[in-house]
């Protein structure tokens, strides 16, 4: 005989299908730019160690965020190899102290290496795989010049794929200067001037400086110190004091130290949250990101590829280049930028357009950042809650662009993010 | 010509930076304490790195009174704060004048760091990053204020353990860090114990203000330093401890000092007057006083001997007469025959540290399962008491097995033997071994007392024979001794070393003589107390009357701890082997018979008086009467038979020299650093020559040498 039991049996959990998140910016930070010298800040300090000091800064900043609720720790670097090898996601997190559970990868978009990050681990975030990524990246250049070591295929030249000399840089912003002669060297001179002012001002105000993390470094020479400001930006540059530099990439040629970005050592960090998840914790959201796109172009003008990859990132968006109030632009080339920039119509000089300086002040290391641009807009859209929406953007070697667009918060207009409740 | 085997100062330089602190609070002046070499050498002072020390430190005095700097901090390269003073420099040190100079000039340095707030109204800080021993620990002590790494690898100060003083400081500012109490701790307890604080452990008791993770120590120290001088951070301080308190620690522990090393070494005592002192004396007066008691210790043999010691157990070294490593054959399955407590030590330790399997072979089912079980029991204590995890506890649980069939050691490439002492025993158990095993498999014994060269005689292949001894416990003892019989293989030798490295045992070699080395002289030792007692020596007076050598624990202790049959066993096996020399005894033949427990139970960590039952065995006692010796008697007899057998022992070649010895009686009895084993002891007391006509060690190898003004 059987009893009827009044407890019902367990059912299945009801398959749940998840509808897309919004994924949001909840804080970035980076350690100082270092000069990628053997007289640099970052000579005798290990890649792997200026990741880990972005990680735990990271978690500092935000003691109401429970490490273990970390889905996924994404780190880029152009060249992983030696400190730079090894899985770095994984070997940083475990470095940082982050619980053994929280797993992490590495990632390589050379250049595009950090935006990458961020623009994976969001799309887990979006599809419900993740609800909290950390992404950043990072790139010790005076320990791993880009492209050491590597083994090019000869197919690459024999085929005719690609240009020998589309695999230096350099040489793509002089092919850049060829393809628009009326991007002159004098305006890309002028740029690069402006660049260092405007990063110039930029610290001076106290707009670059919030989102360092002082790393200590050692040298055997002279002891331990500690990092605490760019090394590399020379505020005092003038037109005149770079106009005779070398033309490195070409005799005559127009690419020259000062109005490209040095070479650099660094890393960024960023944490990404999905919308709810970032009300739940009481996270701040400092931007929501509204669409992503990367795009190829010819290698050996891969310094154009912001522009097929902001078209795209707009056309997802549903938005024109007319709405976005704040461009965050690589500057590996001054060149480069300007080819965006005559593209779009927007002036040389638009105030726009990297408010705080960029990359030829304060460096570019490679694969670190495109999250340095992410984590300047972010503070840009606090000052400016007219603007509605911003774009980070960067050009990548042998021929890429990669753009995220992102909405600002404080803006009156703010379409909101996905929230708690599963409203928008 | 000079003399140039002295090694030259590796001198620890202070590189200083000028660091930004956060939050605009200023300028830290950031010393680095580097001495240029890699992780294997720490950070050690002598007398010229000392002088750029305190150079460093006056250029950063001016600045700091200028008004340039907001805080000074010292810290060291990785791993390193520092070790403390160059122990082998303070060991060469020829005169009292330049003694005194030693204990000043680190005054003279670290008092910058010191004085610095009061003249300047600049604080300084110490951040720990690592290892800071003696001297190294006094540069923070120094300072204001302390952060700590949490991968500091030890804090402490071992000076009272290496005949010294902490001098630099210590002595004074412990006590009023911490309090007196913990300073007792910190100066005389820990030391003895030979246990150096860890982080948290300092931080709990206050040697320092703050701990910060590892992985961003020095970012996060300098951030809190920030906070210090910006008077975000208040680090509270404690109030002196009131004098009675303080009288009465003082006292206490001057009462235990009594009673466990009485008075046989000085530095224990003399760091104890300057912590009494160190309540009422101004700092002037406390830093002199630190300055004089180490200029008097270092000119003691004492200290010479510790350091003389401290060179021998120092970790590393190969061991003397180990033939080539490279030839040591590889050992993937590990046989013990046995299954007692001995074997079942064994067999934890192989599966532990070898990390291979281990067969346990016992006649029957029921000893087979009580020494599994003792496996079992051990990695289960280990686990609850958080020193190993369970997924090792279990791959040794996994690791050894059990059996009652010899046929299971076929695949083993080592056994070893750790059955009852019995020769006809031992060698039918290697010989049946040897139908099973193949050629090549080494045979191992663990016999503390029998010839192996009589246990390996009749075997088809004696040369893989090698005497392995084991001390009891296994896990706790440090010291094997690796016996080479006489027809032992030197890969048979190797692979002994090798695998005794494996098992992170320090391997002295020695000959197969009867006791080997350790077993030979305590047993000796005991051997000529109870004699004395037989003699008419009261057993009360004969079982104290070895104090002055401050060895670890009374003889009767002793004789508890090994066991009276055990001891009169291996007492009666020497006794056979070397003549009548080694004494023979009724009366504990009849303690041994009757069973009779040779000590009372005393407080814990205090001697254990001997049983009045122990002086009915023997007789009554006959004190005064003309040939019954009293307390210097016995204590002469001894070191007399010391003298005699240790000369005897050099003569059979049963170890290299002295130093094995030494070290042997360090690491396998416990006998003190003071002595330096035994032999530096017997030099001074001036018994090796007046037995031998000779020393054991050249003059001024571990005492002071002749001639030097000493006071």
């Amino acid at each position: 005989m059987t009893v009827a039991t009044e407890t019902p049996a367990p059912t299945p959990r009801a398959p749940k299908r998840r509808t897309v998140r919004d994924v949001v910016f909840v804080e970035g930070v980076r350690t100082p730019f270092g000069k990628a010298r053997p007289d640099g800040l970052y000579a005798e300090t290990r890649a792997d160690d200026l990741m880990v000091k972005v990680v735990r800064e990271l978690l500092r900043r935000h003691p109401e965020l429970p490490p273990e609720r970390i889905d996924e720790v994404a780190i880029a670097a152009t060249t992983q190899q030696g400190d730079q090898g090894l899985t770095l996601g994984r070997t940083v997190g475990v470095l940082a102290g982050l619980p053994q559970s929280v797993p992490g990868f590495a990632i390589d978009r050379m250049c595009a290496g950090a935006m990458t990050a961020v623009t994976t681990t969001a799309a887990g975030i979006a599809t419900g795989t993740a609800d909290i990524t950390i992404a950043g990246g990072v790139e010790h250049m005076g320990r791993h010049p880009m492209g050491f070591d590597a083994d090019v295929n000869p197919r690459f030249v024999s085929e005719r794929l690609v240009d020998a000399q589309a695999l230096n840089m350099g040489v793509t912003a002089e092919n850049l200067h060829d393809k628009f002669p009326h991007l002159t060297k004098e305006r890309a001179d002028a740029y690069a001037v402006d660049s260092q002012a405007k990063y110039a001002k930029a610290l001076a105000n106290g707009d670059v400086g919030p989102e360092l993390v002082p790393v200590a470094i050692r040298s055997a020479e002279l002891g331990w110190g500690l990092a605490t400001a760019d090394e590399l930006p020379r505020p005092s540059t003038t037109a005149e004091g770079i106009k005779d530099l070398k033309t490195p990439f070409r005799p005559g040629g127009r690419v020259t130290a000062g109005n490209a970005s040095p070479l650099t050592d660094g890393a960024t960090g960023c944490v990404l949250a999905a919308g709810d998840v970032a009300e739940e914790l009481g996270l701040p959201v400092r931007m929501r990101m509204v669409s992503s796109a990367f795009a190829g172009v010819a290698p050996e003008i891969m310094g154009f590829g912001p522009v097929p990859a902001t078209d795209r990132a707009l056309a997802h968006a549903g938005l024109t280049i007319d709405d976005i109030g704040l461009f965050e632009i690589n500057e590996a080339f001054a060149v480069q930028v300007l080819s965006f920039l005559d593209h779009y119509g927007i002036a040389d000089d638009d105030p726009r357009v990297n408010p705080y300086g960029g990359a030829i002040a304060v460096g570019h290391p490679l694969a670190s950042s495109g999250v340095r641009l992410m984590t300047q807009l972010a503070r840009q859209f606090e000052q400016h809650p007219e603007v509605r929406y911003g774009i980070t953007t960067m050009c990548v070697g042998l021929g890429q662009g990669g753009t995220v667009i992102w909405e600002n918060p404080h803006h009156a207009d703010y379409s909101g993010h996905t929230s708690a409740d599963g409203e928008n | 010509m000079t003399d140039t085997s002295a090694r030259a100062e590796r001198v620890t330089h202070a590189l200083v930076r000028d660091v930004a602190l956060p939050g605009g609070a200023g300028t830290l002046a950031l010393i680095t304490l580097d001495n240029g070499l890699d992780h294997t050498k720490p950070n050690t002072f002598g007398p010229q790195g000392m002088a750029e020390l305190l150079t460093t430190l006056e250029g950063v005095r001016e600045r700091a009174a200028a008004g340039e700097l907001a805080a000074v901090a010292v810290t060291g390269k990785p791993y390193f704060l520092a070790a403390g003073a160059d122990l082998l420099g303070v060991a060469q040190v020829t005169s009292y004048d330049e003694a005194l100079e030693l204990g000043r000039m680190g005054h003279r340095a670290y008092s910058v760091l010191g004085d610095l707030r009061e003249q300047t109204g600049v604080p300084t800080f110490a951040f720990v990053n690592g290892l800071a021993l003696g001297g190294g620990l006094e540069v923070a002590l120094n300072c204001d204020y302390r952060t700590v790494a949490s991968d500091a690898a030890a804090l402490g100060l071992p000076e009272t353990g290496l005949g010294l003083v902490p001098g630099w400081g210590g002595a004074y500012l412990v006590p009023r860090l911490v309090g007196i109490e913990k300073a007792v701790d910190v100066l005389l307890a820990r030391p003895a114990a030979q246990k150096p604080y860890k982080p948290a452990e300092a931080l709990e008791i206050g040697l320092v203000d703050a701990l910060f993770e590892a992985a961003d120590f020095l970012e996060q120290s300098i951030a809190w330093a920030a906070k210090v001088v910006a008077g975000q951070v208040e680090v509270p301080r404690r109030e002196l401890d009131p004098q009675p308190v303080w009288d009465a620690v003082v006292a206490a522990t001057r009462q235990r000092l009594d009673a466990t090393i009485h008075g046989s070494r000085p530095a224990p005592y003399r760091a104890l007057d300057l912590l009494a002192a160190a309540r009422t004396a101004t700092r002037d007066e406390a830093f002199g006083a630190e300055d004089v008691a180490l200029a008097d210790l270092i000119m003691t043999d004492e200290m010479r001997a510790s350091v003389y010691a401290f060179g021998l157990v120092s970790g590393g070294k190969k061991p003397a007469g180990a033939p080539d490593p490279k030839i040591a054959r590889p050992v993937t399955r590990v046989g013990i025959v046995g299954a007692g407590l001995m074997a079942a030590q064994i067999a934890l330790l192989f599966a532990q540290r070898l990390q291979v399997p281990v067969v346990m072979r016992d006649l029957d089912q029921e000893r087979v399962d009580k020494g599994l079980g003792f496996v079992r029991d051990t990695v289960t204590k280990l686990v609850s008491r958080g020193r190993m995890s369970q997924d090792v506890a279990a791959r040794i649980v996994a690791s050894v097995h059990g059996t009652t069939d010899i046929q299971d050691f076929a695949s083993c490439d080592f056994v070893i033997e750790a059955v009852t002492e019995v020769m006809g025993l031992k060698k039918k158990v290697f010989a049946e071994l040897e139908g099973i095993v193949t050629p090549e498999t080494i045979l191992a014994t663990n016999t503390s007392a029998l010839s192996i060269t009589e246990m390996a005689r009749d075997l088809q292949h004696p040369e893989r024979v090698v005497g392995i001894h084991f001390f009891n416990p296994v896990a706790q003892m440090p010291l094997v001794e690796v016996v080479h019989a006489e027809k032992t293989s030197p890969e048979a030798l190797a692979t002994a070393f090798a695998v005794t490295k494996k098992l992170r045992k320090t391997a002295v070699l020695a000959a197969d003589r009867p006791g080997f080395v350790v077993n030979r002289l305590l047993i000796l030792v005991m051997g000529k107390v109870v004699e004395s007692i037989e003699n008419g020596t009261a057993a009360e007076v004969a079982d104290t009357a070895l104090s002055p050598l401050g060895f670890p624990m009374p003889t009767f202790e002793l004789f508890d701890l090994v066991g009276p049959a055990v001891g009169l066993h291996v007492l009666t096996s020497l006794r056979e082997d070397l003549g009548e020399r080694i004494p023979v005894s009724k009366g504990l033949e009849k303690i041994v018979a009757e069973g009779t427990k040779v000590v009372l139970d005393g407080p814990k960590g205090l001697p254990k008086p001997v049983n009045p039952a122990v002086q009915d065995a023997f007789g009554p006692a006959r004190p005064g009467e003309p040939g019954v010796l009293d307390a210097d008697g016995v204590l002469d007899s001894v070191r007399t038979a010391l003298a005699t057998e240790i000369g005897l022992m050099l003569d059979e070649g049963v170890v290299a020299g002295p130093e094995q010895i030494d070290l042997c009686m360090i690491l396998g009895a416990g006998w003190g650093f003071h002595t330096g084993g035994i032999t530096p002891y017997l030099d001074r007391t001036g018994y090796s020559e007046r037995v031998l006509g000779r020393r054991f060690l050249p003059d001024g190898v571990a005492n002071v040498p002749a001639g030097t003004r000493v006071g």
